[in-house]
C-alpha cells in the first residue's frame, strides 16, 4: 500500500526579500508518474521543490496527499509523508561509508550494532533495483553516479514514495544517467512518483510522462511529453525559438597558444592521474577534451591552470614557460578558468555577487587603484556582466548563495569570459544551464575564437564537442587514446571505443 | 525516541539578529541569577549593581573606558585573523610581549630619550613585539601545517613565563624591596592621563584609528577582500590565486601587532613598570576573542562590544567589592553571557526541528 496516490501543491507562492520566487503555483502528481520540472534558471523550481521538502515554508498555498491538506515544516514530516529528495549537492559525509551514511539519514536506526542490522535493508533494496553498490567502501572512493544512488537508498529507505531529484545527471557519466533511468523506470512501474528537475530537454522526453513548466516563478504550462518535441519545449520555457545548432565557420590556425608537453600530474590520492600528455592549442581554435569524467581530466586543468603541481613535463603559454606558476601569474598571462565543480570552488558564497564578479581579476589595474578596490569600476562590471549573461538577481548588493544554481554558473562563466583571456581552460561550461542560456554561452565561446582566442574544452556531452571543436582529444586513464580532426568523421565514429580505451589512434 | 534535525536558516534579517541577540543577553542573564541566588544575593540588586559599577557612575564609566582600551586594540586586530578563520587565540602573549619590548625601551632609553620620541619608539617597539610572536604560529601553520589554535595558545604560556624569569632575574628592580618587577619606568616613558581617571588618552585614540583604519583595510582593500575570500572559502581563494602565506603573515603582524600597542597601553599608561603577567594583562587577550565574535567580526562594532565587555569587568569588580562575592563571580557571569551569546548565533543561523521517529510507516 503507496502512502501517496496524488500529491497537489495548491497555489503556493513564497517571497525572498519581497521578490517573488514562487507565486500561484499549482502541480499535481499521481502514483507511477515521473514529472519533469522544467524553467530557465531562477525559475524556482528549487524553491518548489524545497517547499515540498520542507526546507522552505510557503507564504501561501496548500500541500495535499490524497486529497488532504498536511503541513510540512521540516524534512522529518516530509520524510514521515512518504517524500524523498535528492539534492543536486549530495549531503553525505565524504570520510564514512556507504553504510554509515545510510545509517545517519535513517530514522529507525538501531542504537545497538547498527551497521549489520542497516546492511540487510541495504542489501534488499540494492536487490530489488538491481543497484550495483558496495555498502562498506567510503563515499570519497564513489564515483557521483554511484553517490546518487546512495542518496536514492537513503530515500527509499525512509519509505519514500514521492523521490524528488533536482538536476540529478548534470554529473553523471552517459552511462549512468542510462542506470539511473533504468531505477526511476522500474520505480515508476512499482507506483512510486518521481519528480525530475532537468535542463536537458532530451532526458525530459525520454523519461517524464508530463512535464510542468515554470517561468519567472509561475506556472507557464503543463503538459504531456507524448504531445512534444525539444522545440516545442524550449519554446514553453523561454518564450522563443531556440537553436539547437550553432554554426562554427571555418577559421584559419592562429599562433600556438599553449603548448602542453609530457604532461605528468598526482590526482588526490596520490596515484597518477595524467600520464605522459602532449597536445597543443591554438588561437582561432577550440579544443575539445572529450572522456567519461574521472579520467584525468580534473587534474589536466588544474595543472595547466596552476591550482595543481605538475610532477614533470611542461605546460606553455604562447612562449612563456607557466608550468608550476601560480594561479595569479597563469592568469595574467591570459589563461583563464572555469573550474568543475564551480559552486565549491568558483565563489565566495556569503559574499555579495559583484565580490564574486572579480575573485580572479580583482588585482587588474582597472578593478584596484594601488591598494583600494575602485568600487564604482567593480559594480559596472558586475551590472555589465549580469545584464549580458542574463543573471537573474534581485540586485548586485546579495549574497551569491541566494542565487539559483544557473544563475552562479552564469555568473563565472561571464566573470571568465568577459576578460578575454587568450586561452579559457573551460570545463563543463553548460553544466545547469538552462537552454537559452546554454544557446548564448555556445555563442561566446564561438565568438572567442573567431576574435582570436582559444578554448580548451574539457566535456562529456559529445553532442556539445562535436558541435563546438575544431579539434578533439580524447583521454582514458589519464592518457590521450587520440587527437581527432572534427572533419574526420570516419575516426569519430569510434570515439565511444576510444573513450573505453578499446580503440587508439 | 525523539530526534533533533538542524536545517540552514533560508534568510536572516537584521530584525531577527537584533532580537537573537536581546533574547540572548536576557536568557544569560536569567542563568546568571540563578547563579546570584546560589551565593545568597538578590539578582535584581546584583545586576543592577553591576550596571551601576560600569555605566551607572561617573567613576564607573571611567574605568569601563580605562579597560575597554585594550579590549579595543585586542578585538580589532581579532576581528582580522578571525576573518581569515586564522584561530589566533595567543592574543594574550601578543599583549604581554608588547609591553616586554616596550619595558626594553622604556628601561634602555628612559633616561635618554625625550617623551615625545620615546612613547612612540615604545608604541613601534610594543607593535613589533606583538607582530613578531604573531608571525611565528602563522609560518607554522603555512609551511609546516601546525595547528594555529595549539601554537598560539601555548606561546602565551611561554611569554608569561619568559617575563617572570626576566622580572624576578635580570630585569628585577632595585626599588621593589625584593618584590618581583622592575623599576618603574621613567617619568618621560608614561602616558598622560585624563585627569580624574586612569584613561590613558593617547592609547585610546591609537585604538579608535586603529578601528578606523581596520574597516577601511577588510572592506575597501584588495587585502582586505583577499581576507574575506579566504574566510569564506578558502579553496575560492587558492583558485584566485591569492598567496596564503603572504596574506596570512600580514593578517598576523596586524593582529598581533594591535595586541602589542595594547600590552604598552597597559605598561606605560596603567602599571609604569613591568610586573607578573597576570597584572599586566588579567585575561583581556582571552576577553577580546568574546569582543570580536560579539562585534561579528566587524572592527566598528568592536567599539561597542569591548565597551560592553569593559563595563562586566567592572562592574562585576565593583560587586566583588561590595557584596563580597568570590573573585571569580565575574568570569562566571561573563563565561554565562559568551555562552548564551553563541547559542543565539546558532539559533540565528540554523533551525533546530524535534521530530519523533516512532512513525507507523516506519515500522511496517
Ligand atoms: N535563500 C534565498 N534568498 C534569497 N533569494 C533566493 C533564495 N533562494 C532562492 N532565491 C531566489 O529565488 C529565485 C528562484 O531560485 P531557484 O533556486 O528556485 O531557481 P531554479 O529554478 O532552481 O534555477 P536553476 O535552474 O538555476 O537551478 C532566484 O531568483 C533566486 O535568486
Ligand atoms: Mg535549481
Amino acid at each position: 500500500m503507496r502512502k501517496i496516490e496524488t500529491l497537489e501543491m495548491v497555489n503556493i507562492s513564497k517571497s525572498f526579500q519581497g521578490k517573488f520566487a514562487n507565486q500561484g503555483i499549482n502541480l499535481k502528481i499521481n502514483s507511477g508518474e515521473i514529472l519533469g520540472l522544467l524553467g530557465e534558471n531562477g525559475a524556482g523550481k528549487t524553491t518548489l521543490m524545497n517547499i515540498l521538502y520542507g526546507l522552505y515554508q510557503p507564504d501561501s498555498g496548500e500541500i495535499k496527499i490524497n486529497g488532504k491538506n498536511v503541513r510540512i515544516t521540516s524534512p522529518i514530516d516530509s520524510i514521515q509523508q512518504g517524500i524523498g529528495m535528492v539534492h543536486q549537492h549530495f549531503m553525505l559525509i565524504q570520510n564514512h561509508s556507504v553504510i554509515e551514511n545510510i545509517a545517519l539519514g535513517y530514522y529507525k536506526t538501531p542504537f545497538f550494532f547498527p551497521k549489520i542490522r542497516i546492511h540487510e535493508k541495504v542489501v534488499e533494496f540494492s536487490r530489488k533495483f538491481s543497484f550495483a553498490i558496495e555498502p562498506y567502501k567510503k563515499v570519497w572512493q564513489l564515483s557521483a553516479g554511484e553517490q546518487q544512488r546512495v542518496e536514492i537508498i537513503k530515500a527509499l529507505l525512509n519509505g519514500a514514495d514521492l523521490l524528488i531529484l533536482d538536476e540529478p545527471t548534470s554529473v553523471l557519466t552517459p552511462q549512468e544517467i542510462k542506470e539511473l533511468f533504468r531505477i526511476l523506470n522500474d520505480m515508476k512501474n512499482e507506483g512510486h512518483m518521481i519528480i525530475l528537475i532537468s535542463h536537458k530537454l532530451d532526458e525530459i522526453m525520454d523519461i517524464c510522462d508530463r512535464v510542468t513548466v515554470l517561468q519567472k516563478g509561475k506556472i507557464a504550462g503543463h503538459a504531456d511529453t507524448a504531445g512534444m518535441d525539444k522545440k516545442s519545449l524550449a519554446r514553453m520555457m523561454i518564450g522563443r525559438d531556440v537553436l539547437f545548432n550553432v554554426n562554427r565557420e571555418p577559421l584559419p590556425k592562429g599562433e600556438q597558444v599553449l603548448k602542453v608537453s609530457n604532461l605528468h600530474v598526482l590526482g588526490d590520492k596520490g596515484i597518477s592521474a595524467v600520464k605522459d600528455v602532449s597536445f597543443d592549442v591554438f588561437a582561432n581554435e577550440i579544443f575539445g577534451i572529450a572522456g567519461v569524467a574521472g579520467n584525468g581530466q580534473k587534474e589536466l586543468a588544474e595543472a595547466i591552470t596552476g591550482i595543481r603541481p605538475v610532477r614533470s613535463g611542461t605546460v606553455f603559454a604562447g612562449l612563456k614557460n607557466i608550468t608550476n606558476m601560480s594561479p595569479r601569474k597563469i592568469y595574467d598571462h591570459g589563461v583563464s578558468h572555469v573550474p568543475e565543480e564551480r559552486i565549491k570552488f568558483g565563489i565566495a558564497p556569503g559574499l555579495f555577487l559583484y565580490d564574486n564578479a572579480i575573485l580572479k581579476q580583482h588585482h587588474l589595474k582597472k578593478f584596484s587603484r594601488k591598494m583600494f578596490l575602485e568600487y564604482g569600476r567593480i559594480k559596472n562590471h558586475t551590472r555589465d556582466l549580469v545584464d549580458s549573461y542574463n543573471v537573474a538577481a534581485h540586485s548586485i548588493e546579495v549574497q551569491i548563495r541566494n542565487l539559483s544554481g544557473g544563475n552562479i554558473q552564469k555568473l563565472i562563466l561571464g566573470r571568465e569570459i568577459s576578460e578575454k583571456p587568450s586561452l579559457l581552460v573551460a570545463s563543463h561550461p553548460t553544466y545547469g544551464l538552462d537552454v537559452g542560456a546554454t544557446e548564448y554561452l555556445r555563442e561566446q565561446l564561438l565568438k572567442r575564437r573567431r576574435e582570436g582566442g582559444a578554448v580548451l574544452l574539457f566535456s562529456e556531452d559529445l553532442d556539445e564537442i562535436f558541435e563546438l571543436c575544431d579539434r578533439i582529444a580524447v583521454m582514458f586513464q589519464g592518457e590521450f587514446t587520440g587527437i581527432l580532426d572534427s572533419s574526420d568523421s570516419e575516426k569519430l565514429s569510434d570515439i565511444g571505443l576510444m573513450m573505453a580505451g578499446s580503440v587508439r589512434y | 525516541m525523539f530526534k533533533l534535525t538542524v536545517y540552514d536558516r533560508e534568510t536572516i534579517t537584521p530584525l531577527r539578529s537584533l532580537m537573537t541577540n536581546i533574547g540572548s543577553v536576557v536568557a544569560a542573564l536569567f542563568v546568571i541569577s540563578i547563579v546570584f541566588l546560589l551565593c545568597g544575593v538578590n539578582p535584581v540588586y546584583a545586576i543592577g549593581k553591576i550596571f551601576a559599577g560600569s555605566f551607572g557612575s561617573m567613576y564607573g564609566f571611567k574605568e569601563t573606558v580605562t579597560k575597554a582600551i585594550p579590549l579595543i586594540l585586542t578585538g580589532a586586530g581579532l576581528t582580522l585573523a578571525f576573518r581569515a578563520k586564522f584561530w589566533n587565540i595567543g592574543a594574550e602573549g601578543q599583549i604581554l610581549m608588547g609591553a616586554l619590548m616596550g619595558t626594553w625601551v622604556g628601561l634602555t632609553w628612559g633616561s635618554v630619550l625625550p617623551s615625545f620620541l620615546l612613547i612612540p619608539l615604545m608604541f613601534v617597539a610594543g607593535f613589533l613585539g606583538g607582530a613578531l610572536l604573531g608571525l611565528i604560529p602563522a609560518i607554522l601553520k603555512i609551511k609546516f601545517s601546525i595547528n594555529e589554535v595549539i601554537s598560539t595558545l601555548m606561546l602565551n604560556y611561554i611569554c608569561a613565563e619568559l617575563i617572570t624569569m626576566l622580572i624576578v632575574g635580570p630585569w628585577k628592580g632595585n626599588t621593589r624591596f625584593g618584590f618581583p618587577g622592575t623599576n618603574n619606568l621613567s617619568e618621560a616613558a608614561l602616558l598622560s592621563v585624563i585627569p580624574g581617571s586612569r584613561i590613558h588618552y593617547g592609547t585610546l585614540m591609537l585604538a579608535i584609528v586603529a578601528v578606523v583604519i581596520l574597516s577601511i583595510i577588510v572592506y575597501r582593500t584588495r587585502f582586505g577582500y583577499e581576507v574575506r575570500v579566504i574566510g569564506e572559502n578558502s579553496e575560492a581563494g587558492k583558485y584566485a590565486g591569492i598567496d596564503f602565506f603572504r596574506t596570512t603573515l600580514v593578517i598576523m603582524v596586524i593582529s598581533g601587532g594591535l595586541a602589542g600597542i595594547a600590552g604598552i597601553g597597559e605598561l606605560a599608561g596603567i602599571h609604569h613598570y613591568l610586573g607578573y603577567p597576570a597584572s599586566i594583562s588579567s585575561g583581556y587577550g582571552f576577553t577580546a576573542i568574546i569582543v570580536a565574535w560579539l562585534a561579528k567580526l566587524n572592527p566598528m562594532y568592536v567599539l561597542v562590544s569591548a565597551l560592553f565587555f569593559a563595563g562586566i569587568l567592572v562592574g562585576g569588580d565593583a560587586i566583588q567589592i561590595s557584596l563580597g562575592l568570590p573573585g571569580a563571580t565575574v568570569q562566571i557571569v561573563n563565561g554565562i553571557l559568551l555562552v548564551f551569546l553563541i547559542m543565539g548565533d546558532y539559533f540565528l543561523k540554523h533551525r533546530v526541528v524535534v521530530g519523533f521517529s516512532n512513525r507507523e510507516h516506519l515500522t511496517k
